[in-house]
Formats: C-alpha cells, structure tokens, sequence
C-alpha cells in the first residue's frame, strides 16, 4: 500500500493543478489530463490558456528528457497519449472560441514507410502550437503531397521517414514541386531517426527537425520569416 | 580461447581474422564456425541491445576496431549491416579500412538482399532466431508493451504480418514466434532462410586474406 495520500485534483489550487498536469503528463495518465483539463475549464479558463500553459509546457519538459535520453518512446507515447485526450476536449472549443492560429501544415509519412510515430508527434505538438495540420498518414507517393498542398494550400510541407531505404523519396517530393515550380511557394520540413542536417541540406529541404519541439520552433521561425517578408514587401 | 597475434607472430596470415559482430549473431557465427572452414576466425560480439539504440552501435564498433589493432589484428571484419545508423557504421568502417556485410539490416542478409528487396513489404515486421529467441527482452520489455498493452496499437498498428525468418529449426522457436505474432496482434509466416548471405560474406572475407 502507499503512504502518499491520493491527490484530489479538484481540491488543487489552480497553480498546483497545473503543475499537477504537467507530472501527470510527464506519466502519461490520460484520464488525470482529461479530468484536470475539464477543471481549468470550468475554472474560467480559456481553452486556448489550457492548452498552451497546462498541455504543451507538459508536453515541452516530455520532449525536452525525451532528447536528453531520460524519456524514451514508450513514455513519450503515453505522454502524447494523454495529451491527445486533453486536445480532445479541448479542439472544438478552440475553434469556437477563435484561438490565435500560427499557419497550416500538410505532415506525412514517405512512400514505402509505415513508420508514424515522430510523425504524430510532430503534428500534435505543431497543433498545439496553433498550426492547423493535415495529416496524410503513412506510405504517402508524391501525389498525395501535390493533392495535399493544392487543396489545402499550407504554409509548410512536413515529411517523415523512418528507414534508411524510404528517406530518399523525400527528394522525389521536393524535385516534383520544383518542377512544378511550386517549390518555393512552401517550407519544406523533413525528419526522421536516420536524416540529418547534411540530409535535409542535399535533397533541398529548409529545415531538418530532429526531434517535435524543433519541429514546432523551426516552423515558427519559418512563419516569422514569412511575415516579414510579407510586411516589408 | 583465441590468443591474440603479436606483432612479432606470424598471425598476419588467413588465421588471424577477426570478427567484430552483432550479438544477435553470435550463435549464428558460433555454429558456422563449428561445422566450416571459418573455425579459425576469431569472434567478439558487442551487446545486441545496442540495437535498441542505433546511435551507440558505430561508437561501439569504432572501440572494437582499435582494441582488435591493438591487439595486433590487420585483417578485421565488422558482422552488422547498416543496422539504422544512418551512414555512421559506414564512416566508422572507411575510417579504418574495415569492410562490413552489404544491406541494411540482417533480415535482408538472411533472406539474401535481392529476395529481401523484391519482397518488398514495408508492412511486416521481422523476427530472426535471435529475436524469436529474446522476443521478451528485446520488444516486450524496453517497449513497456507488457506494463501497458496499449501501446501495442500505437507502435504497432500499422503493421499487417510477423515474418518469422529462421535461420535453423527449432520448434520451440516456431512456436514463440507465433506467440509474439498473436501477442501484437499481427498475422504469422514462417519462412525458412537459414544463414543467407551471412556465410558467404564470412566466406568471402576469410578466402581474401
């Protein structure tokens, strides 16, 4: 039996609640996530507040020992798990409520690989930093990223691989976009366990991300670029 | 016991090979060296739970390769394929004059590299003796999938088929391959490679020296 008293999450102050969720995020515990979640909210807060204050500064110490190699894919996952179920809850209402957006992302995995695991990773987190993001699932060919950014138009294009043999057809993707002379129109983001920096760099990608929180940073300083851009045009 | 060849010695002949491998090949290794001509090779294998961490095996390798020299071994050969260090093995390699088995992985030198390609299934997940053998160990456990079966879905769902790739028969082994397929939810097939191209690559490395 445990000597710790069992923590009531209703009976936190909002603060303690708060880091509360970040341990239980840290430990993968969905349903504590969707219960503190639905507290913040009944609390007054604003959904766009829960996610980014309880959610993803959560999810931010997860990917941080994730990349020191304190965390490893199974916690991460059921980190990530129990995330999603606090996104759940919170996605309509941030659609209603009008949260401030950071841009569009099309995200999939690579012709010829299964692998989704950074993947998801990557688009919930870049959802939880305010992108609106088209996932494409696994085994994409390169039509399916043309149909993607033709119909939803995004600002940045994400590819993932997992295997040594799948990776090079992120090249495939970008030299059909350069040949349709739609290449610069995007940010094209690429990761994955075995790429690089000199990876990405060669096939003529913007950015490698080598883990999600890189993902989200990058894809912000690509955006912020934009922007400037933009208002100095 | 294999004493190690002096400067001074004459081991600098075919006798004094030797094989740096990858632990799930020891047994493999171990069972050529008992009914070939490779007896003479001498063997030492790193942690196969390196696999779990691609990024430790070119390091590992890379220590490996200097002891063996220091030693007083010329003629090395590293036992892993490209096992997902994504080009580090091979800078390791080329930096000391070292070759390694071709491919990416010892599923596709078991199965042979042509037969691996075409068949090419990006949906099944493979098991070898060694990995039927400590499918526990090296899946269950460091995957939590025992602790908390809901990953199974998660890590696994993309999968259609286990391939039980054999390399020497064992109906216990059969049997525990079957067991993982049903333990992670996945149809189970069963097909016979033996060594594949693991022994002409020890083959053809010994003939050279």
């Amino acid at each position: 039996m445990s000597d710790e008293a069992e923590i009531v999450l209703s009976e936190l102050s909002t603060e303690d609640l708060v880091l509360q969720m970040h341990d239980d995020l840290y430990d993968g515990l969905k349903e504590e996530i969707e219960e503190g979640t639905n507290i913040l909210l009944e609390r007054g807060w604003a959904p766009y507040k829960v996610l980014t204050e309880a959610l993803v500064e959560g999810m931010r110490i997860v990917g941080e020992d994730f990349r020191d190699g304190i965390l490893f894919v199974p916690e991460v996952l059921l980190s990530a798990n129990a995330m999603k179920a606090g996104m759940f809850i919170l996605r309509p209402l941030l659609a209603a409520t009008g949260a401030p957006k950071q841009g569009k992302m099309v995200i999939g995995t690579v012709k010829g690989d299964i692998h989704d695991i950074g993947k998801n990773l990557v688009g919930m987190m870049m959802e939880g930093a305010g992108f609106d993001v088209i996932d494409l699932g696994i085994n994409n060919p390169v039509e399916n990223y043309i149909d993607a950014i033709e119909e939803h138009e995004p600002d940045i294009l994400g590819m993932s691989a997992l295997l040594t043999t799948t990776m090079p057809y992120m090249k495939v993707v970008i030299d059909t976009m350069v040949e349709k002379g739609i290449r610069d129109d995007y940010t094209v983001l690429v990761g994955g366990a075995p790429l690089n920096e000199e990876f990405g760099a060669a096939i003529g990608a913007d950015a490698y991300c080598r883990d999600a929180a890189v993902a989200v940073e990058t894809a912000k300083e690509f955006m912020a670029r934009k922007h400037n851009q933009r208002a100095s045009a | 016991m294999h004493s190690p060849p002096t400067a001074q010695s004459s081991h600098t002949s075919r006798k004094a090979l030797r094989v740096i491998a990858c632990g799930a090949l020891a047994r493999e290794i171990e069972a050529l060296r008992a009914t070939s001509a490779l007896a003479h090779i001498s063997l030492t294998c790193l942690p196969a739970i390196l696999h779990n961490h691609p990024e430790r095996i070119a390091p590992a390798v890379d220590e490996a390769i200097t002891k063996a020299k220091a030693d007083g071994y010329r003629n090395i050969f590293v036992a892993y394929a490209e096992c997902g260090t994504g080009g580090a093995l091979d800078t390791v390699c080329e930096r000391h004059g070292v070759g390694r088995i071709d491919g990416p992985h010892c599923y596709a030198f078991y199965a042979g590299l042509g037969t691996f390609e075409a068949w090419d299934e990006f949906d099944a997940f493979y098991l070898t003796d060694f990995l039927a053998r400590q499918f526990k160990a090296f899946v269950v456990d460091p995957l939590k999938l025992d602790q908390h079966p809901e990953l199974i879905a998660m890590m696994f769902k993309n999968y259609k088929k286990l391939v039980y790739l054999e390399q020497q028969r064992d109906d216990e082994l059969r049997r525990k391959a079957q067991d993982a397929a049903e333990f992670l939810g996945l149809e189970y097939e069963l097909r016979v490679t033996g060594f594949g191209e693991l022994t002409s690559a020890l083959e053809t490395v010994d003939h050279a020296h």
